[in-house]
């Protein structure tokens, strides 16, 4: 199992990161989901992989449990990415919208500019 | 429970809510709460800096929670001066976006800037390294709306580069911290830092991968050399006015860089020595270098500001790379000095870019452009380290607590031609800006065809009145900065002091009865 999680991190960060050197946003931003979904299973196994485990001590024995902290880091991170994602997507899409071209580089012409003028 | 500690964050948190909810459609009203805010923001930054002043670590369980289980507020006298940092900042910042009307550009500027001033806040007083994420990413998501405040395409180009950037960092930040929490089993920083000393040396592989991972995380946001390409595209093409207030951003970054390396793996922790005088000083060096090119060959003065800003850090990182009392000394006065006199150029960039548009080079005359083109010479004499103000003290701290270290030549020569660089790129700047200009008017150029209206250009600014207040507010932050160089390296040596001795930071965390 520490085989076939550890592969899938590493597959997903490797596909997300291929991603995020295209020039276009869209294959970006997917490339930044899968790094994000890569951290969540990376965050998920730092406590430790462990099967039909209860997430808390027993106070009575000594028997196996999960640890309980990383899942809910997982979830804050989860939330994070997810509202991030939409940002970027909103921002990538009114950026699409006011220039007709979606690529990510800023070409000669995008120089600074423009930036006075069009405020 | 002392709870002045969490105020500088609650503030923030309601105000803006409150802003975005109930103030939506009156900009007056908008504008009267978020001064106000700033304002009790201010009041409260110099309490809690007052009751730090006094070298307790003073410590906040949220919701009561003992230290390694709950998340913690610390503050010590470092996390009290960058609070007291971020809301001087804020005032002449929110100030002059009013009096620029640069608030009524676009929607919700208040409520993303107190956010913003939330997220700042709350990274400087976390004693959590897990929590210390969420306030970047508060701190980044407000950034994101405050960035592209306005519009524009060109704009919202940057603004997809910067923030697919910071996503990626943030992901980065995650892995980092996933790791150390698999090494460590807390991320409590207090607790890390106890653990991490247990660890044995040759289990430490892990360990090692998570703080360089951080770091790289850390010099991301404060722009460190092959990973400051964000900044210059970003900046420049953010409101002004939101790029001074980031000028803090960077500096968030060299804290957290101050703070984990002090505390989690400090100067006694063999696995990571070396790690800032091997890696950060070469590339804080190289960082200072490319960003006094870059004031050299900017053609735009908006871009040329944000070189400042880069090369300003590079200076900074040097001190806090060199890793001693001292050299923490110069590095604490430095940040005061150069987050001050980033925003300033930054707003007297503004000024310059709504009379005459940012390009370097000789146009028609701008409105005042006297007074405007003093507060430039004002910025850059603070910028590039001259005396009299407080950038010739903190340069010369910098170099003097260099003298002992093992490349001093390097240092010493990258930070005085690096200078004399900016000197003359800024110099450059303002000889094609302000002075060729009355050449113009002198001899117009036959391409030059708007003279009707170039003489007689009215000032841009809604109130220019306060506009120049606001900045001459910052020009006076700098001269006290300067005047009280006595006070404020006696505080800076005492922060030195507290940060070099963790023991007391950790038995307040772990061992408090509060």
């Amino acid at each position: 199992m520490e085989a076939l999680v550890a592969s899938a991190v590493g597959i997903m960060t490797a596909a997300g990161i291929f991603l995020i050197l295209r020039r276009r946003t869209f294959p970006v931003i997917l490339g930044l989901s899968l790094i994000t979904y890569a951290v969540n299973v990376f965050l998920f196994a730092t406590g430790r992989l462990a099967l039909d485990a209860p997430a808390v001590l027993n106070k009575y024995e000594e028997v196996p449990y999960t640890d309980p902290l990383p899942q809910a880091l997982v979830l804050t991170a989860i939330v994070i990415s997810f509202g991030m994602t939409a940002v970027i997507v909103m921002i990538a899409l009114s950026a699409y919208l006011s220039s007709k071209d979606d690529h990510i580089d800023m070409t000669a012409q995008d120089s600074v500019d423009g930036a006075g003028e069009d405020a | 429970m002392n709870h002045w500690i969490v105020a500088p964050i609650v503030l923030p948190a309601i105000l803006a809510p409150f802003i975005i909810m109930v103030l939506r459609y009156h900009l007056d009203l908008q504008r009267i709460f978020s001064v106000a805010g700033v304002v009790a923001l201010l009041g409260i930054a110099l309490t809690i800096t007052a009751q730090a002043a006094g070298g307790d670590i003073l410590v906040y369980e949220l919701g009561d929670w003992p230290a390694p289980f709950g998340i913690v507020l610390v503050l010590d006298r470092l996390s009290a001066m960058m609070v007291l940092l971020t809301a001087l900042l804020a005032l002449p910042i929110v100030l002059y976006a009013i009096a620029s009307g640069w608030d009524d550009r676009g929607k919700h500027f208040h409520a993303l800037f107190h956010f913003q001033l939330m997220g700042v806040c709350g990274a400087f007083l976390t004693g959590d390294a897990f929590n210390l994420f969420v306030f970047f990413e508060v701190l980044l998501i407000a950034s994101y709306g405050l960035m592209t405040h306005g519009g524009g395409s060109v704009r919202l180009k940057a603004g997809v580069q910067y923030v697919a950037y910071n996503l990626l960092g943030s992901t980065l930040f995650l892995f980092a911290l996933g790791t150390l929490y698999a090494v460590t089993g807390t991320l409590n920083m207090a607790d890390l830092a106890v653990r991490v000393a247990e660890i044995p040396p040759e289990d430490t592989a892990l360990l090692r991968v998570g703080a360089v991972l951080l770091l790289l995380v850390f010099c991301i946001k404060a722009a460190v050399l092959p990973l400051h390409f964000w900044l210059p595209a970003s900046y420049a093409n953010a409101p002004l006015p939101v790029a001074a207030l980031f000028a803090i951003m960077t500096k968030v970054g060299a804290y957290s860089i101050l703070r984990v390396d002090t505390l989690v793996f400090g100067p006694d922790v063999a696995v990571t020595q070396g790690l800032l005088g091997d890696w950060l000083q070469p590339a804080a060096l190289l960082t200072l270098a490319v960003g006094a090119i870059g004031i050299l060959g900017s053609q735009h003065i908006a871009r040329m500001t944000a070189f400042c800003a880069i090369a300003s850090m590079g200076t900074l990182l040097i001190a806090i790379s060199l890793f001693t009392e001292t050299a923490t000394t110069a590095a604490l006065y430095y940040i005061f000095h150069s987050t001050l006199a980033t925003a300033l150029m930054f707003l007297v960039a503004d000024l310059v870019m709504g009379r005459r548009g940012g390009a370097i080079a000789p146009t028609a005359p701008m409105a005042q452009s006297g007074l405007v083109s003093a507060l430039f010479f004002v910025g850059a004499i603070a910028m590039a380290g001259m005396p009299p103000l407080s950038g010739f003290i903190g340069k010369l701290l910098v170099l003097d607590a260099a003298r002992d270290a093992l490349d001093a030549n390097a240092i010493w020569a990258v930070i005085l031609i690096g200078s004399f660089v900016t000197i003359v790129g800024l110099a450059r700047a303002g000889t094609l800006i302000f002075w060729k200009s009355h050449d113009a008017q002198h001899n117009p150029a036959p391409e030059v065809d708007d003279d009707e209206e170039a003489p007689t250009l009215p000032a841009p600014e809604p109130n220019p009145g306060l506009a120049f207040t606001a900045i001459f507010g910052m020009v006076m932050g700098l001269v006290m900065l300067t005047l009280f160089a006595g006070p404020a390296l006696n505080y800076a040596g005492k922060t030195a002091e507290q940060l070099f001795t963790p023991e007391n930071y950790i038995s307040a965390v772990l061992g408090g009865e509060e």
